[in-house]
């Protein structure tokens, strides 16, 4: 598993082993009670909850030191941008990015994947060439390929997944050739958790010339990812499932891609000098970045990522792993319960139906028991309406969860199940 | 029609049986129960047209005019869904446009305690379902001000 380039484990040495009792303790929101029952929550691959040390960033930056950044001439101005540009470094260290020009704040996953779409495929695809997408691909990283094909005359092209939920790797290399442009993947799925292979996956796709996109979103919560073990050419993620507030994320992209791609949007912070003759753009990433960014939550998302480099994330992992094998078992043992996926090689995500039962009958018995899932086709129709008839029950987990969770669910689904006989 | 519902099945039925009970277990049962005393809707009638878009189970509605008064054959592939369905039907099924419009189903759901599932939020049709029923109702009402009273056809929207 160590060796594995596609999950990587944290090398700093923790300070104190995982204990997920203490580790609880950070999180405010898991201390209520729903329904009337203790809350259960099992809807991380949606979002995941906040450490106190992040909502303490927050209202500090508020409290304290909220500015614009970048053009103030005085104090909390300067403050400001040395904590939104400290968050940056923290980033580009996070996911080991060559340098803190190669990370580009975006609002999330989505817009991320709308900006490689529109500059890189926009400025670079012509009639004739194809984009690869994932079969499971979330929407987000299927709608933005679809129009900037339409735009383009390129073609965008299924790679076909497997009943088990895998990425048909054979499939894929027969699709590889030189018309093959752009290879759209997810690292782990949302809608079944499988892992997917990225670092063969881009070997294989960068020997025909094209470039990778990964989209991380559901892998940054769960182990510290590698952009240069990975060799992928754009990297994008979203801070709510990585423990940060809403409406951040991050573009990662190899410098000379991202230099020489046009600008997203036009605006201030965008430009170096603008007149009606000639404007010239800013250096990277400023670039990309039009307007004033989102200063308050990149900087909670930099607390969110300190918090993670105190947390023994090796620990957290086998945590996780443990959790997620107990869900398993306890799955092949309830009769009825039907897995969707369950490939090997998944995290966090345990995503089924229950005989006789629609999704969303299921969701809301469990949510009367405190019980928080997602139900449906989870933004990933294609592979759902391959698989399931209305989409899944998806039991997603993160650290933070324990055992209990667990057998509470599913003594939550055996209550359920009676409820629909 | 053998349609119990708004006839045997009132709104004030629902809400002393509901009231009845203390918990959320004994009210689901009863909620899912009722879906399953709905008339079968036959399965040549689960079109697109009869669906009710934005749902994450199917929902399917046929209104008609029988005597004057709306009826609405409903249908859902989820059992709490067709159980909440049922209770909506309890208060619109077989009435007046008018009557229909009268009723405040937000004032409904709030005393039997299930006003989060009437929420935009919840995806589960519901809303969209009653949506349908008051725009169904307020068609018959302008056409029945047109002719001074509803025929007996089939409506179709
Ligand atoms: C795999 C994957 N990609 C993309 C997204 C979209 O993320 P966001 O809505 O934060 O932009 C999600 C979130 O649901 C996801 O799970």
């Amino acid at each position: 598993m160590t060796m594995n380039p596609d999950v990587q484990l944290a090398d700093a040495l923790p300070e104190v082993a995982f204990d997920v009792d203490v580790v609880r303790q950070d999180f405010p929101a898991l201390h209520q009670r729903v329904n009337d029952r203790p809350l259960v929550y099992l809807d991380n691959a949606a979002t995941t909850h906040k450490p106190q040390q992040v909502i303490d960033a927050l209202v500090r930056f508020y409290s304290q030191d909220n500015s614009n950044v970048h053009r103030g001439a005085h104090t909390l101005s300067d403050r400001a941008t040395v904590q939104f540009e400290a968050a940056r470094v923290a980033l580009a260290d996070f996911i080991h990015a060559r340098a803190s020009e190669e990370i580009v704040w975006t609002s999330g996953t989505t817009e991320g994947i709308n900006l490689v779409a529109q500059c890189y495929g926009g400025s670079r695809l012509k009639a004739g060439d194809r984009i690869l997408v994932s079969e499971m691909a979330h929407h987000s990283n299927i709608v933005p390929w679809q129009m900037v094909a339409e735009r383009t005359g390129a073609e965008v092209v299924p790679i076909p997944v497997t009943a088990l939920g895998e990425i048909d790797q054979a499939q894929y290399q027969a699709l590889l050739d030189e018309r093959v442009k752009i290879v759209a993947i997810g690292h782990v799925s949302n809608a079944l958790g499988t892992i997917n292979p990225v670092a063969s996956m881009v070997e294989h796709a960068h020997a025909v010339g094209a470039v990778v996109l990964v989209d991380g979103a559901q892998a940054v919560g769960h182990w510290a990812v590698d952009m240069q073990a990975l060799d992928c050419d754009f990297y994008v993620f979203s801070g709510h499932k990585m423990f940060g507030p809403t409406g951040i994320g991050v573009l990662y992209g190899r410098q000379d891609l991202l230099e020489a791609m046009p600008p997203y949007m036009g605006g201030g912070e965008m430009i170096e000098s603008v007149s009606f003759s000639e404007t010239v753009y800013n250096t990277l990433p400023y670039k990309f970045e039009a307007g004033t960014p989102n200063i308050a939550d990149a900087i909670g998302l930099h607390a969110a990522v300190d918090y993670l480099g105190a947390l023994d994330r090796v620990g957290a992992q086998r945590h996780e792993e443990q959790l997620l094998a107990r869900a398993d078992s306890m799955a092949a043992d309830c009769e009825g319960l039907e897995m969707v996926g369950g490939a090997p090689n998944r995290t966090g995500v345990l995503s089924f139906n229950l005989q006789g039962a629609h999704p969303s009958d299921i969701g809301m018995l469990l949510d009367q028991q405190g019980v928080a899932v997602r139900t449906g086709h989870h933004c990933a129709q294609p592979i759902m309406d391959q698989l399931t008839r209305s989409g899944t029950v998806r039991a997603s987990f993160s650290f933070y969860n324990t055992q209990e969770d667990v057998e509470l669910l599913f003594a939550a689904l055996a209550k359920a199940t009676l409820f629909l006989q | 029609m053998s349609n119990p519902f708004g006839n045997t099945i009132t709104p004030e039925a629902v809400i002393d049986t509901l009231g009845f009970f203390d918990d959320w277990e004994e009210r689901y049962r009863y909620i899912i129960d009722l879906g399953k005393e709905l008339p079968s809707m036959p399965e040549e009638l689960h079109t697109e047209d009869r669906e009710i878009k934005g749902c994450q189970s199917h929902v399917w509605i046929e209104p008609s005019v029988v005597e004057g008064r709306l009826c609405f054959a409903v249908d859902s592939d989820a059992h709490v869904v067709r159980g909440l369905l049922a209770v909506v039907l309890a208060a619109v099924n077989n009435k007046s446009a008018s009557d229909i419009l009268a009723f405040d189903m937000e004032a409904y759901f709030q005393k039997i305690d299930l006003l989060k599932h009437l929420s935009p939020t919840r995806g589960n049709g519901l809303r969209a379902m009653v949506e349908r029923v008051r725009q169904v109702a307020q068609e018959a009402m302008h056409r029945a001000g047109a002719r001074q009273s509803l025929a007996e056809e089939p409506l179709v929207s």
